[in-house]
């Protein structure tokens, strides 16, 4: 599914000064596309991108030869929904951009612009396999949780890629928290918040100011609110996902993609009808939430053989800024369950990709996309594997993080 | 610093009985108060054929066969038989000791999460030894179902750490169907105590300006009470010697001289390595003993010390970054102690986690062996049952897969410490409680009748 996507987005990977042409050679190359698992496949890196992928590749002059010995080589993985890079510490008072208090600023939040490439988490998250995440506030005052970014994990100064790249909205239990405590608030209050982001700028300037929201808010809202752009709907039961897919169907300009949906599988016809995309937990299978009564392990399974669009992330509740390298086990879980492999490992990578607009640049191990690709020591959807080498942008990355280092001035055998 | 007066009870109690935990009574008395009830399903005879045994022991065998008669493991071996068992053919397949939890909340902190059922911390006093966590324990949880399906046979339902002393922990079976609490607890199994250093317990007081809101307040604290058991203790022997009036009964000091006697089973919340090596010196200072550091987010740091002094770690394998204090967590904690001699617990702090421990487990052995270390599946596994059974105090009950041991049991589809693998069947006191896709997946009271189930839309 193509999105318009007028927000900003980095297209072109700046090519680093020391891009180099690597060959990786003889891997099972898991292409996440049309030409699907490659044995004894290479893929060729040049210039930050996949120049060529599939058997027999020449190597070109002065490139460096990988031999990946038949193990698996795939594009990185897209942690589809975290808060990597919005906090070093999340607790113990220090600072967490993730969190936003007040009522100043909610829908306007822009977690694209409190990324920090630099904490360690990046590195943490990287050496596991994991080179792009989606990015968003956990909390905010209002049923708008803000905007939410793209995010490549080089610690590169130019690595948000996606710029305010989807709204958050919380249309759920939490919505109702936000709103007066009450579910039977937050549809009105949704439906008046698109009134004063339609009608911006000129309510404002007259002075009748917002109904429900602040100039600031209604401004950030506005292109959503006209459909050009995501918003990214925490909704988790199943008369919750209805209401939505009928608002959409009485709303056809303006887009979504559900994130949570424990009950999805209970309306899956209706949701791949829809063609509303589902980010799900696939751990999520406790009633800890009365809008989460029939959670099960076999959600993702379920979507996929109904036909509906999704991705695998932790859910609401579960998202943090240090774990988003336990993406590939969300996903190993979801195979455990009944989902297929290749499925599984799409929905955490292809999938987030084209959820967010940007499947036609990363996710795949396909000529002109973005050079992510990881060679791994065993099956990436194995808790016991492990890369072996990590690429973003065709730039190997350093398998080093602040973990590594203490476990290298602590190991038994110093 | 932190009395309660209590109401005087008309029998003297001695300190020994106060402290002890309920046995083999199922009558409660005065002596055993809220004696366990649990009774084991009933079993037959079984003998599981052809597996890849790991016997929680560190020992691995192939083709191998394990007899299970009157609730205990008979034999474990090659060609075993036996005339009035049951055989389940385990070709392919992987038996295992049952996993037990060190560090649970089900029942106390259950789904559905909302204000009334958070009952895991009586967070009203920094010192609330004297409550205990099986009080507050919804049988009825979800959560306890779900535990069995990932191969859970014992778990340890202990308060939350806000408070320095958060109160007595219990160990459970997770009894699918249990009306109460008592049918649930593990025969014999002594109590423990839950402690906390650190963050937790400064932070929501010294929130509340008020005592702990430091690492220095928290430790006079947790000195000052055991100050006040020791003299509670010696009252109460004194009398017993006919020296002077008993002390009025306090359930709080029952509790602190529990430890000093050594029947209630320290479990001690503490991430930092120099915090543990503090609480190290706590215990020396008042002669009581530490039977395992949870958490220990920092354990490598003091693997060695850990080893000598021989307190476990219950571990996770790789949460970090959500405190300060938990900012040097690594990938190898668990391995690196386990390297250095030490008791190394994989526990879980959660009720996702727990339906899942053998894949923490899985991420330590890997993680351990690619930083150089030799471990094998088999030592991985005593992270799972034989450590925690020994922090526990039931290391000669369960834990390991040896004659005399009680039959907890499961079988795997798969190497278990694989992300694909499931258990297939799950043996408490060697009656089959869970067998995968028999349409008999247990649902508490709460899920009965609930719409998704009665084919609602």
């Amino acid at each position: 599914m193509r999105f318009f996507a007028p927000f900003l987005i980095a297209l072109a990977i700046a090519a680093p000064a020391t891009a180099e042409t690597v060959l990786i050679r003889d891997g099972r190359v898991v292409t996440n596309g049309a030409a699907g698992i490659i044995e004894n496949g290479d893929v060729l890196i040049v210039d930050g991108r996949i120049s060529a992928v599939g058997a027999n590749i020449a190597a070109p002059r002065a490139a460096r030869v990988i031999d990946a010995q038949g193990r698996y080589v795939t594009p990185g993985a897209f942690a589809a929904m975290s808060e990597v890079g919005l906090s070093e510490i999340s607790g113990s008072g220090a600072p967490n951009d993730a969190s936003v208090e007040g009522q100043l600023i909610a829908a306007a939040a822009d977690a694209g612009r409190a990324f920090d490439p630099h904490v360690s988490a990046v590195a943490v998250t990287r050496l596991e396999g994991v080179t792009r995440a989606a990015i968003a506030p956990s909390s905010t005052a209002t049923m708008f949780g803000g905007r939410g970014a793209l995010v490549a994990l080089n610690g590169a100064p130019d690595s948000v890629f996606g710029e305010r790249a989807f709204m958050v909205v919380e249309l759920g239990e939490t919505g109702a928290e936000r709103t007066g405590g009450s579910r039977a608030a937050v549809w009105p209050a949704f439906e008046a918040a698109l009134r004063d982001a339609r009608e911006y700028p000129s309510r404002y300037r007259s002075g009748q100011g917002g109904a429900v929201l602040n100039e600031i808010d209604a401004a950030a809202l506005q292109p959503f609110a006209r459909g050009d752009g995501l918003f990214l709907v925490h909704v988790e039961s199943a008369a919750d996902i209805r209401r939505l897919i009928a608002f959409k169907r009485a709303n056809p300009r303006l887009r979504f993609v559900i994130h949570g949906g424990a009950e999805a599988w209970r309306v899956a016809p209706e949701l791949a009808r829809s063609g509303i995309p589902v980010i799900l937990d696939p751990l999520s299978n406790l009633p800890d939430r009365f809008e989460r009564l029939s959670a099960r392990l076999d959600n993702a399974a379920l979507l996929h053989a109904a036909g509906v669009q999704f991705a695998i992330a932790p859910g609401p509740g579960s998202v943090d800024a240090h774990q988003a390298r336990l993406v590939l086990q969300l996903a190993g879980n979801a195979v455990a369950n009944g989902l297929p492999w290749d499925v599984a490992f799409a929905a955490v990578s292809r999938a987030p990709a084209e959820i967010f607009g940007v499947g036609g640049r990363v996710g795949r191990l396909e000529r002109n996309y973005a050079a992510d690709v990881v060679i791994w020591d065993g099956d990436p959807l194995e808790v016991q594997s492990a890369p072996t080498a990590v690429f973003i942008a065709g730039v190997e990355q350093p398998l080093v993080s602040r973990q590594t280092r203490l476990r290298d001035r602590y190991h038994p055998n110093r | 610093m932190y009395f309660r007066t209590c109401l005087a009870v008309a029998t003297v109690l001695t300190l020994a009985a106060c402290a002890t935990a309920p046995n083999e009574d199922a009558e409660p008395s005065p002596q055993t108060p809220f004696a366990s009830t649990y009774v084991p399903r009933p079993s037959s005879p079984t003998l599981i054929r052809n597996a890849t045994i790991l016997d929680g022991n560190g020992g691995e065998f192939a083709g191998a066969d394990v007899l299970m008669r009157e609730g205990r493991i008979v034999a474990v071996g090659q060609g075993l038989s036996a005339n009035d068992a049951a055989i389940i053919d385990a070709t392919g397949r992987f038996v295992t000791p049952g996993i037990i939890d060190a560090h649970s909340h089900l029942g106390v902190y259950p789904s559905p999460s909302i204000p009334a059922t958070a009952d895991g911390n009586e967070s009203t006093q920094p010192n609330t030894a004297e409550v205990w966590a099986e009080h507050s324990v919804w049988p009825q949880d979800p959560g306890f179902g779900r535990a069995v399906a990932g191969g859970i046979t014992a778990l340890h339902i202990l308060p939350g750490s806000a408070n320095l002393f958060g109160g007595r922990g219990v160990t459970l079976r997770p009894v699918l169907g249990a009306r109460t609490v008592q049918e649930m607890k593990f025969p014999d199994a002594p109590q423990s105590l839950k402690m906390a250093c650190g963050e937790n317990p400064s932070r929501v007081y010294g929130g509340r300006n008020s005592s702990p809101s430091t690492g220095m307040g928290n430790v006079a604290g947790y000195r000052q009470a055991f100050a006040n058991a020791q003299r509670y203790a010696r009252r109460l022997e004194a009398a017993e010697n006919g020296d002077g009036d008993p002390p009025d009964r306090d359930l709080e000091m029952e509790t602190l001289a529990g430890v000093l006697n050594g029947d209630i089973v320290l479990q001690w919340h503490c991430y930092r390595a120099d915090e543990m090596a503090v609480a190290i010196d706590i215990a020396r200072e008042f002669d009581f003993r530490i039977a395992a550091f949870h958490h220990a987010v920092e354990a490598y740091k003091i693997a060695d010390l850990l080893a000598e002094e021989e307190i476990c770690a219950a571990m996770w394998a790789d949460w970090w970054g959500f405190k300060i204090e938990a900012y040097d967590g690594i990938r190898e904690n668990i391995p690196f102690v386990h390297a250095a001699g030490g008791c190394a617990i994989v526990h879980s702090d959660s009720e996702t986690g727990i339906q899942r421990l053998n894949q923490e487990a899985a991420k330590a052995l890997a993680d351990g062996r690619r930083a150089g270390l030799e471990i094998s599946r088999a030592d991985a596994w005593t992270w799972l049952s034989r450590n925690p059974a020994r922090a526990l105090g039931i290391e000669e009950e369960t834990g390991t897969l040896q004659p005399g041991r009680r039959a907890d049991v499961v079988i795997w589809s798969a190497d278990p410490l694989s992300t694909y693998a499931v258990a297939e069947r799950v043996f408490v006191d060697g009656a089959l409680i869970y067998q995968r896709g028999q349409g008999q997946e247990h649902f508490s009271d709460f899920e009965l009748g609930q719409a998704y189930r009665e084919g609602g839309q």
